[in-house]
């Protein structure tokens, strides 16, 4: 449908830097009107940098935008707005407390006298809603809506105006089957009036259901764009995911059958809605368990349910087989299990603090008020540990925030091994990470293990679950689908699981 | 086949009540809080005439309580359009005490009240102004950059005169001497400034592309730069308001009390803050009625003169309204909690 | 040598240390009178001695502000501790058959810090398990609390005559002030009690990141609770030199406005109002400041009355200088002069989280 037409929007050899390594690497775009295109990639791929380049709330350092053909350069989001470029992101920007059709009309409304006339708004409100099939009251407030309604108001600002392009962020993360389906009808309604629409979702389902096309991304380059109908989803998954070169083999290390069945840590039926429902975990005494699933699959959900940062909804936690209640993170680190978070800046590390003071924080907080490790003890811990996991510079006073992204996730792990941990949970541990860091950070799992500890390791790139796991759990939509061992297992059979859980059985 | 409908008189109605209500919530659910505060002040109007067999509700008292009150209402007022934007303005009480003393040196020195009114209402509203750009242009905390307003107002009041200085003009007096009265009831020029401010204030916050900016930098500040509305000028402006509205209530203060008095209004801030949260606005902001924080000053009004009427100490009067400020502050907390955790 | 200059300007304590250097030496050039001290009678004399001692209560309460913001927080209650605290201690001499014995203000100080220790659990429930915003949960305390004083003292002023307990407020040892000396045990004891034990690193860990700290392990509720607590029992210290300072307990005027200038103090002193790295140090430099301030607008022959407006000047300053507004315009200034970068740079990086 889109073959002859010209594209409305288009991006060429876009480039953005944040530093040294860039996060979009000479990357074109286009979108079709009346066509639903997908952004495809997974963290770090450089989906959010594109969309943030192309509605406004970032400069480029190199490309060009053409919007009908005519190169455009927003200098912020309302500029975009303005020449008809709308945004609906995954966390509804409206206001909550405002009614509807204040927030389809606020910044445009009707006036009369100088004064709102919340008639006619309220009229011109009920109109757009029909359009797209909505029936509610335009007078009521926003937050008295469910997010599936919230998320369609956004919509119905957006085409309130002169709309060409429609960007929809995640729309359906929080949505239910029906609503779904409702969202899904009024993009084709707007596809029918000829709007462009970028629909960025890592689910693979509704990708396939709704999208014309497909735009791919990994590390900030662009890996192709397809048409959905000719590309298999198994290959859409390969392509985002990637490959290296050759077959990778997964870990040799075999555990011993009696260390799988005495494991030291196991988890029943946790349930943490929505992010995590019934998942089972064993993990032995120095055993890695890998865990692998996309974006959204509930890995960073188990990994705080298991670790007692959540509270749990449903299930039971054992250590060495007595039934433990984790009520909270000084609880679990008490009884030695452990959780370094995916967000290391904001929920792991304190960057004004220094190396020193980062490392001997979970020791001085399990200690109490009243047992302050003395300042040599202080130091001599710090250092040791800089050594042992080869933190560079190896300045313990040096302020966490001046190190590079490899050695601050050294770092916060320092803080965590100090503790003598029994289990530790790494939740993407190598993200943001250049390779050598990784490498490193991969071989000190296996260390780990080796010394006995119990490790779950959570991480987006199958070939690294892989290469260090012992054992892998697939997730797949808040469920864990299967786990196997990893000599059992391989890229390609894990891609599969992950894309289509009806295809491998055990 | 015919189906006939027997649908008996009573659920019809039933329903349509049930339907209303439920348009009305969805519709109005913050005023939840205001009615609240409403109900509140019914029930002490009907204590009161209860306690104090029947002499309190009457039409010279009610008049009265406006009357007396009108300062705090126009502070109110200012502070409601403050609050809303989640902000906050310690210096509506040194301000006022500032611009009231102001005044009374400027027309005892023989400057006529049409020039020194407008003066100390520009007064007002600049130190509103130096408050609301530090909040905007240099991110200072609302609370800090009030507080320098507080000092600052607390300070010129006092470099003004050291000593109350009485008024003797006729136009000032004149605001507070003259009695409408209509039967039973009467108001005063500075009562109707009050209501004056009031009606105006509650149509600028519902009506106005202004007012909704206001609730909208309250219900989420990046959503309404976003959606391109001027946050810079108007979190500014709304300082610059509560100054006015400062400079008013000491206008009326003076009138009321026939002088200026550069120790006026030590802690009024903090009353302005109660009556506003009692009335049903969030401190958290976005939510928030003018005409909610009318009642709230009657309600801080009624317990006042309850207990003058009762003889007792003065103090219950701040006890039982910061009592009564918590009451609000935890249900206004359980609520906000409720609904976080549906999200 | 270079550096050393380098590292003693970049402290934290200098630019503070140098304030009230600076006010002094103006003072002594103002009025040379200012600097004289003198003894008589086993107790020193003079402006900088005045100084000391009337800066005690302001110390305390500012002590306690210096905890609480560590945490992100604040207590606007103070001032009305200390006016409860007052009421109370005065109010059990006056109504005590001795009010002179050493038993009866014992008794009454005992009481009113007990009081005050109440109060700031009050405070710490509302913060710490109630999890209301600080400005809000302690401004109920401050419009309630000197309600509640008005009432201890039934309203009126209550004036004692208790040899004793004005001791306290008026007395000396060893040449200086009780009151600066009760001050200077407080600091003490707080400095020794976050330093010397873990208590320190642990608020300002819970100040920098509270989540990140909960997630280490950091028991942030107690923490927080206990900094209410102390900020409660400091005021009412404060309160009973106040009340001993003119035998009377002056519920509406006592400690008035002292929260503002504890914050200011504490500022001043380099402790960032966004919670985390504090500094008792600077604190106490800060409250000298600001109390030699004080004395310097009186010294200019300005009414005390009209200081505020130098408070106000000094507010501003201090904000600005911490205002990150105005170190990226400074940052931008420092380097569009170190080369032709354009300021335009800056932006990219900060939008890049």
């Amino acid at each position: 449908m889109a073959d002859e037409a010209r594209p409305i929007l288009e991006l060429r050899g876009a480039t953005v830097r944040f530093g040294a390594d860039p996060a979009l690497d000479r990357v074109d775009f286009r979108m079709f009107p009346g066509e639903v295109h997908s952004l495809m990639g997974e963290n770090g791929a450089g989906k959010s940098t594109l969309i943030r380049a192309v509605t406004g709330a970032l400069q480029m350092d190199e490309g060009v935008l053409t919007l009908q053909d005519a190169p455009v350069r927003f200098r912020n989001p309302h500029e975009a707005q303005a020449a008809g470029i709308a945004t609906v992101y995954q966390e509804i920007d409206l206001l909550p407390n405002v009614s509807v059709a204040e927030n389809i009309f606020l910044g445009r409304e009707p006036r009369r006298w100088g004064l709102i006339d919340r008639k006619a708004m309220n009229a011109r409100a009920k109109d757009v809603l029909g359009e797209l099939g909505l029936d509610i009251d335009p007078a009521s407030l926003l937050e008295t809506h469910s997010l599936a309604i919230q998320q369609l108001v956004a919509i119905a600002r957006a085409i309130s105006t002169d709309v060409k392009v429609l960007v929809l962020d995640e729309p359906t993360s929080s949505l239910d089957l029906d609503e779904v389906g409702e969202l899904f009808r009024v993009i084709r309604e707007l596809k029918q009036r000829g709007v462009a629409i970028l629909f960025v979702s890592h689910f693979l389902d509704q990708v396939y259901e709704i999208c014309d096309r497909v735009t791919v991304l990994r590390d900030g380059r662009l890996v192709g764009e397809y048409m959905t109908n000719q590309l298999l989803r198994i290959d859409l998954v390969q392509k985002m995911l990637g490959r290296e070169a050759g077959e990778v083999k997964a870990r040799e290390r075999v555990p011993s059958a009696d260390a799988v069945e005495a494991a030291a840590f196991s988890a029943r039926g946790i349930t943490v809605r929505p992010g995590i429902v019934d998942a089972d975990v064993d993990v032995a005494e120095g055993e890695v368990l890998g865990v692998a699933g996309l974006l959204g699959s509930g890995r960073t959900e188990l990994a705080r349910a298991l670790t007692g940062i959540d509270r749990l909804e449903a299930g039971i936690i054992r250590i060495d087989q007595q039934d433990v209640h984790l009520s909270g993170p000084h609880k679990a680190l008490s009884l030695g299990v452990v959780y370094s978070s995916e967000n290391r800046r904001t929920e792991g590390l304190m960057g004004e603090l220094s190396v020193l003071e980062n490392i001997t924080l979970g020791v001085q907080a399990q200690r109490g008020i009243f047992r302050r490790m003395r300042r040599a003890r202080q130091r001599e811990l710090a250092q040791s540990w800089v050594e042992a996991l080869d933190v560079r510079p190896p300045d313990i006073d040096r302020p966490v925030k001046t190190l590079s992204g490899g050695n601050q996730q050294k770092v916060l792990l320092a803080r965590l091994l100090a503790l003598a941990p029994r289990l530790i949970v790494l939740d993407e541990p190598t993200r943001g990470i250049d390779v050598g860091a990784k490498v490193e950070i991969q071989n000190l799992v296996g260390e780990l293990a080796d010394n006995g500890l119990s490790v779950v390791f959570i991480s987006a790139e199958l070939e690294e679950v892989l290469r260090v796991g012992d054992r892998v759990a697939v997730l797949r939509d808040g469920r864990i689908v299967s786990t196997m061992r990893s000599t059992d297992l391989t890229v390609d059979s894990v891609l599969a699981l992950v894309a289509q859980p009806d295809l491998l059985e055990d | 086949m015919t189906t006939v409908d027997v649908v008996p008189e009573e659920s019809t109605t039933w329903r349509r009540i049930a339907q209303g209500y439920q348009t009305f919530m969805s519709r109005h659910s913050s005023t939840m809080p205001t009615f609240a505060a409403m109900a509140i002040l019914l029930l002490l109007f009907l204590g009161a005439e209860a306690f104090l067999r029947g002499d309190f509700i009457t039409a010279r008292n009610i008049s009265a309580l406006l009357l007396d009150n009108a300062y705090l209402l126009i502070l109110a007022v200012g502070m409601t359009f403050v609050i809303v934007t989640a902000g906050i303005d310690l210096a509506v009480g040194s301000v006022m005490a500032f611009t009231g003393i102001l005044l009374a040196k400027l027309v005892a020195g023989g400057t006529p009240a049409y020039i020194a009114v407008p003066v100390i209402i520009l007064g007002g509203m600049a130190i509103g102004l130096l408050t609301g750009i530090l909040v905007q242009y240099f991110d200072v905390q609302p609370f800090i950059a009030s507080l320098a307003g507080l000092f600052l107002g607390r300070g010129l009041a006092y470099v003004v005169s050291l000593s109350s200085i009485k008024v003797e003009d006729p136009a000032i007096l004149w605001l507070q001497s003259t009695r409408i009265r209509l039967g039973e009831w009467y108001i005063t020029p500075t009562g109707i400034i009050a209501l004056l401010v009031v009606i105006v204030g509650a149509l600028v916050m519902q009506f106005t592309r202004f007012g909704r900016t206001v609730y909208a930098i309250g219900g989420n500040e990046q959503s309404a730069r976003l959606m391109g509305l001027n946050i810079a000028r108007t979190k500014v402006a709304v300082y610059v308001i509560s100054g006015l509205c400062a400079a008013l209530a000491g206008l009326v203060l003076t009138a009321y009390s026939g002088a200026g008095y550069p120790r006026n209004g030590i802690g009024t801030e903090l009353d302005a803050i109660a009556a506003v949260v009692i009335g049903g606005t969030l401190l958290t902001g976005g939510r928030g009625y003018v005409l909610g924080s009318m009642v709230g000053v009657f309600v801080y009004g009624t317990i006042n003169t309850i207990i003058s009427f009762k003889g007792a100490e003065q103090s219950w009067t701040r006890i039982i309204v910061g009592l009564l400020l918590l009451l609000f502050i935890v249900v206004q907390r359980y609520i906000v909690g409720r609904t976080e955790r549906r999200t | 040598m270079n550096t050393v200059i380098g590292a003693v300007v970049r402290h934290r304590l200098f630019w503070p240390i140098v304030a009230l250097v600076g006010l002094i030496a103006i003072n002594g050039v103002a009025q040379p009178r200012f600097l004289n001290i003198s003894v008589r009678d086993g107790q020193m004399y003079g402006a900088l001695i005045t100084i000391l001692r009337e800066s005690a209560p302001l110390m305390l309460v500012a002590l306690g502000m210096t905890i609480v913001i560590a945490t992100r927080g604040i207590d606007l209650s103070v001032g009305a501790i200390m006016a409860v605290s007052g009421a109370v201690a005065l109010t059990i001499i006056d109504n005590s058959p001795a009010p002179g014995s050493l038993g009866t203000v014992a008794t009454a100080v005992v009481t009113a810090i007990l009081v005050s220790l109440v109060l700031g659990v009050w405070n710490g429930f509302l913060v710490s398990v109630l999890g209301i915003q600080p400005i809000i949960a302690t401004l109920v305390l401050m419009l309630a609390g000197r309600g509640v004083a008005l009432l201890i003292t039934g309203g009126f002023i209550t004036t004692v005559t208790s040899a004793p307990y004005k001791w306290i407020a008026t007395g000396y040892v060893l040449l200086l002030p009780v009151a600066f000396l009760i001050a200077m045990a407080a600091v003490a004891i707080v400095a020794v009690l976050e330093r010397r034990t873990a208590l320190g690193v642990l608020t300002e860990a819970v100040g920098i990141n509270p989540e990140a700290s909960r997630l280490a392990g950091v028991r942030s509720r107690g923490i927080v609770f206990g900094a209410y607590i102390l900020s409660g029992v400091l005021a009412g210290v404060a309160g009973i030199i106040v009340a001993g300072n003119t035998m009377a307990a002056d519920a509406n005027a006592a400690g008035m406005f002292i929260e503002l200038y504890a914050i200011l103090a504490v500022v001043l002193g380099g402790t960032s109002l966004m919670g985390g790295k504090f500094s008792i140090a600077g604190t106490v430099v800060g409250v000298f400041v600001v109390q030699t301030l004080e004395i310097t607008i009186i010294f200019l022959g300005i009414p005390p009355a009209q200081s505020p407006v130098f408070l106000a000047i000094a507010v501003i300053v201090v904000v600005l200088i911490q205002s990150p507004s105005v170190h990226r315009w400074a940052r931008r200034v420092r380097d569009s002069w170190r080369s032709d970068t354009p300021a335009g740079e800056e932006t990219k990086a900060e939008v890049a989280s």
